[in-house]
């Protein structure tokens, strides 16, 4: 196949960037996207140019790190995948490919396609978890939990941290990932005595960031490559009301 | 000189060496810990758990991690469980059997009391992950549920989906962010390590590089922990993440730690089989899929029938046949062995031949699909995703690929290195699975090592060796920084100074084939020999012909990848060394000189019954050998026999 790449370059955080135009032949079907970009960054080094950055490392989905805007879509048209779990067959000989970073105030643009997502790990300071030192928990087995709770927790706790959910929404809202980690922790009897202060916490650390508000657009559902449902947000929004009621009483 | 290995084993009966060295070990008293900075290299299960548990008893702690974020480590991708000998099935398991299921999984290459240590704190990671909030997989009475995979006839693996490595490492990054919110962490993500600075014998801080501006920095700390990972990638296609890398343990190495086992890599029997020469990485299908689907190859080589077409009474169940009481549940060396047998006699499948069936048909029709589906569904669909065939309907084609390092830093009881101060805990050090890891034992390992033991462990060596005065402590202004910044800038400025014609990537390829055709799954002399001789000549190459675009001072990938490659040559030798020492067969390391007449991997005790221990000497020069002779006091060593 033989694909032309219209790629956001840009050198560093403060630098102006644009989009480049690369022609890269002989991509085969059964390849991953990111092993096509590897292609073509082995044909500018050989140019002596230099390389395309963009983030990337397990390369199986899992990690979070893959990221980008393919044809204005995160992690590209395939639903339910990663861009790292993307494969060319996706794509047809002489197709033009658009690449771009995510696009967020809260993500700004470190190089090329490589953006800074520690927003996110702020969040989760914030609150995003259940405070228990190492040693001195129970029997793991004293404190039965209902499967359907259980699995509903491990729905949500499947977020990656991608930000795929920032990127695709047009208000730049983070509500799909902090939603994600509080509907976890909520659906579980070790989340409830924190479970107040963590939704205020996290959502007040959210706008603190810069994050936009949510306004049903659900662009973040349809691009998440762990297909997190929005229906987590409504529950955040019901924990957050509650929690900002018993803070004023 | 060779090394003093002393492994200080705790006297006493194994089951009360942990008990009795915790009460010996000297403590740090509350208000002086905070007098204390930590210095861990690696946000993984081990690193993030070591580093989140010594925040909370009150050190501070300085934690790096190259990727963007703690949560990224690659603990995040294990997908199949963690063991722990909580006997909640009432199958007959117990903190012996696990003990004894790793120690002969291992192939008797393990010490004893650290095996021990580990399956009796195995217990306490399950109870601490689910307080955690882990939503591990439940029964409808709403009990936890349990698994069995290969090397163990209990059921004893705790899972989350098939994604138990992601809630584990979700569970120690909370706990970490938690302590990063109270100061006590301070977290360095886009960080890399690039040297061990010691002084006076002890480790005494790092040199790192920040990879997005590129800026070297120094960094002082009364201790560091190597939390690194492993060094699979040594291969270049392995199913680790792309930038697992040895550089953090080889630079401990370079500066006096031991290195033990290296020939000790595990290949994996379930991954994807390689499609072409662009691949960039494996994926493992985890092991888990062992219990319910069935590996399969036909019974005439060469037959090109699609594989539904192959009448039953055609097919070789290879594993069963062998090994009936374990069938398809054999330990990763065997299974992945024995794969390799019928592919290299003709009975390969797939176009490359170089592949085998994973067939879920039976169990599909026994349980029906929705079973299969809530027990596998991701792993499906990932090997969906990849191949473009439905598992479902088509047997999965699976070959073996290298997956973990059972070698790694040498490290005693206490998990330091022999450099005092120096401590290696996960897949980073060489400590508890000998020469085979048994599924669902590195998560459990991680941890153990980093929520129940560095703990105690650093804090002994804190209280003896450690210094509460400021005044007595050492600074970045040291001599000793001095010298380890200008060699990490020097070796930077070296490898953008070569401007060559060949791409970093391109490099590593060839080291990676040259070790898996000559130290992948089998290994004669000749074979070492060879790879012996090339690995300085492709070095050398390295050295005068790659070409790394950019500058050193910003964010530079291919820099960054080239730093890695050449910690990997330099490794390389030394694994090859250490492959051709051992002559014998012993789980994943399997010398083709050494077999018996069935094929299958034949010990050496009276001569091998050591762990290998390599003293770096020098670029280009031949590493010492030191030798930590193994004791069995409690299990007897026989043939491992799976029949
Ligand atoms: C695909 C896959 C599936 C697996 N499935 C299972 C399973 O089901 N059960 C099981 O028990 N085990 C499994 N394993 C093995 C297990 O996941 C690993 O052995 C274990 O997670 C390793 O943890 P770790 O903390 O030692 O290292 P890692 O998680 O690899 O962490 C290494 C850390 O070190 C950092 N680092 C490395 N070098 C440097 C440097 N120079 N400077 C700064 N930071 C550095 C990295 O950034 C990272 O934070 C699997 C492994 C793989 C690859
Ligand atoms: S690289 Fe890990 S999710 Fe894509």
């Amino acid at each position: 196949m033989k694909i032309t790449l219209h790629v956001w370059r840009q050198k560093n955080a403060t630098s102006k960037g644009g989009m480049e135009t690369y022609v890269v032949d002989g991509v085969s079907a059964d390849m991953s996207f990111l092993e096509m970009l590897d292609m073509l960054n082995e044909q500018l080094i050989a140019e002596g140019k230099e390389p395309i950055a963009f983030d990337h490392d397990c390369r199986e989905g899992i990690c979070g790190t893959c990221s980008l805007m393919i044809n204005g879509v995160a992690h590209g048209p395939d639903s339910g995948t990663t861009t790292c779990q993307l494969h060319m067959r996706s794509f047809q000989d002489g197709d033009a490919i658009h690449i771009e970073p995510w696009r967020s105030r809260a993500f700004p643009v470190i190089r090329d396609l490589v953006v800074d997502r520690s927003a996110f790990d702020r969040i989760i300071q914030a609150g995003g978890f259940i405070s228990i030192n190492a040693g001195g928990a129970q029997d793991a087995n004293n404190l039965p939990i209902p499967k359907p709770d259980s699995d509903a927790a491990m729905d949500a706790a499947a977020c990656i941290g991608c930000g795929a959910c920032v990127a695709s929404c047009p208000n730049g809202s983070a509500m799909l990932f902090v939603a994600a980690k509080i509907g976890h922790l909520a659906h579980l009897p070790q989340g409830q005595p924190e479970r107040a202060m963590r939704a205020r916490n996290m959502v007040a650390q959210m706008d603190a960031e810069g994050f936009g508000a949510c306004s049903n657009h659900y662009e973040c559902e349809a691009v998440c490559p762990k297909e997190i449902p929005v229906k987590f947000i409504a529950k955040m929004n019901r924990d957050f009301m509650k929690a900002s009621l018993c803070s004023e009483s | 000189m060779a090394f003093q290995l002393d492994p200080k084993i705790p006297s006493g009966p194994l089951e009360e060496k942990w008990t009795k060295h915790r009460f010996d070990m000297k403590l740090v008293n509350p208000a002086n810990k905070r007098k204390f900075r930590i210095i861990v290299i690696g946000s993984g299960l081990a690193g993030g758990a070591a580093a989140a548990s010594l925040g909370e008893l009150g050190y501070n702690v300085d934690c790096f991690c190259f990727q963007d974020s703690s949560r990224r480590a690659h603990s995040i991708a294990a997908q199949g469980g963690i063991n722990a000998a909580k006997n909640y099935p009432n199958d007959g398991d117990s903190i012996w059997r696990l003990f004894y299921d790793t120690i002969k999984g291992g192939d008797y290459r393990a010490r004893e009391a650290n095996v021990y240590r580990l399956a009796e704190v195995s217990n306490n990671i399950i109870d601490q992950c689910v307080a955690q909030g882990v939503p591990f997989a439940r029964e409808y009475g709403g009990l936890l549920d349990n698994r069995s995979f290969g090397g163990a006839q209990v059921s004893r693996t705790f899972y989350a989906r098939g994604q138990t490595g992601q809630q584990l490492l979700l569970g120690a990054y909370q706990s970490l962010q938690r302590q990063v919110a109270r100061g006590s962490v301070t977290m360095h993500v886009r960080s890399e390590m690039l040297d061990v600075v010691v002084v006076d014998g002890h480790a005494r801080g790092i040199i790192v590089r920040n990879l997005i501006t590129g800026e070297i920095t120094r960094h002082a700390g009364d201790a560091v922990l190597i939390c690194s990972g492993g060094y699979g990638n040594v291969f270049y296609l392995s199913t680790n993440a792309m930038g697992s890398n040895v550089t953090a343990a080889m630079r401990a190495h370079k500066r006096g730690a031991g290195f033990a086992n290296p020939c000790f890599t595990q290949i994996h029997p379930t991954c994807i089989p390689v499609s072409s020469e662009h691949q960039s990485k494996l994926t493992l299908m985890s092991e888990s899929l062992r219990n319910d689907g069935r590996v399969w190859v036909p019974k005439k080589a060469g037959d090109n029938r699609a594989p539904n077409d192959i009448p039953e009474d055609e097919r070789d169940y290879y594993l069963e046949r062998r090994y009936p009481s374990f069938g398809n549940l054999v330990p990763r060396d065997v299974a992945s062995r024995a794969a390799k047998e019928r592919c290299d006699a003709g009975f390969g499948v797939g176009a490359t031949k170089l592949a085998v069936y994973l067939d879920f048909k039976d169990a599909i029709e026994r349980l029906g699909e929705d079973v299969i589906r809530a027990r596998y569904g991701n792993l499906f669909q990932m090997y969906e995703k990849i191949t473009a065939e439905n598992p479902y309907k088509v047997p999965m084609r699976i070959f073996p690929a290298v997956h973990y390092t059972m070698g790694g830093l040498w490290v005693d009881y206490n998990l330091m290195t022999t450099v005092p101060g120096l401590f290696a805990l996960g897949e980073a050090n060489f400590s508890d699975h000998g020469a085979n890891r048994l599924g669902a034992s590195a998560l459990m390992q991680g941890l153990a090592d980093g929520y129940f033991v560095a703990p105690y462990t650093v804090g002994d060596y804190l209280a003896r060796h450690g210094s509460l005065q400021a005044k007595d402590k050492v600074k970045t202004d040291h001599p000793a920084f001095d010298e380890a910044e200008k060699g990490v800038r020097d070796r930077l400025q070296k490898l953008m100074s070569i401007q060559g014609k060949q791409s970093v990537d391109s490099f590593h390829k060839k080291l990676g084939l040259l070790l898996w055709n000559h130290c992948g799954m089998g290994r004669t002399r000749e074979g070492l020999e060879k790879a012996l001789s090339e690995i300085p000549r492709l070095r050398e190459e390295f050295w005068q012909d790659v070409r790394i675009p950019g500058e050193a001072n910003e964010f530079n990938p291919e820099l960054e990848k080239a730093g890695r490659v050449a910690e990997f040559f330099d490794f390389a030798e030394t694994m090859c060394l250490d492959a051709l020492n051992r002559e014998e067969s012993c789980g994943g390391h399997f010398r083709e000189e050494h077999q018996t007449e069935e094929g299958e991997a034949l010990r050496h005790d009276d001569e091998f019954a050591y762990a290998a221990v390599w003293e770096y000497k020098g670029e280009g020069q031949k590493p010492d050998l030191s030798k930590e002779k193994l004791e069995f006091e409690n299990v007897k060593l026989t043939t491992r026999s799976y029949k």
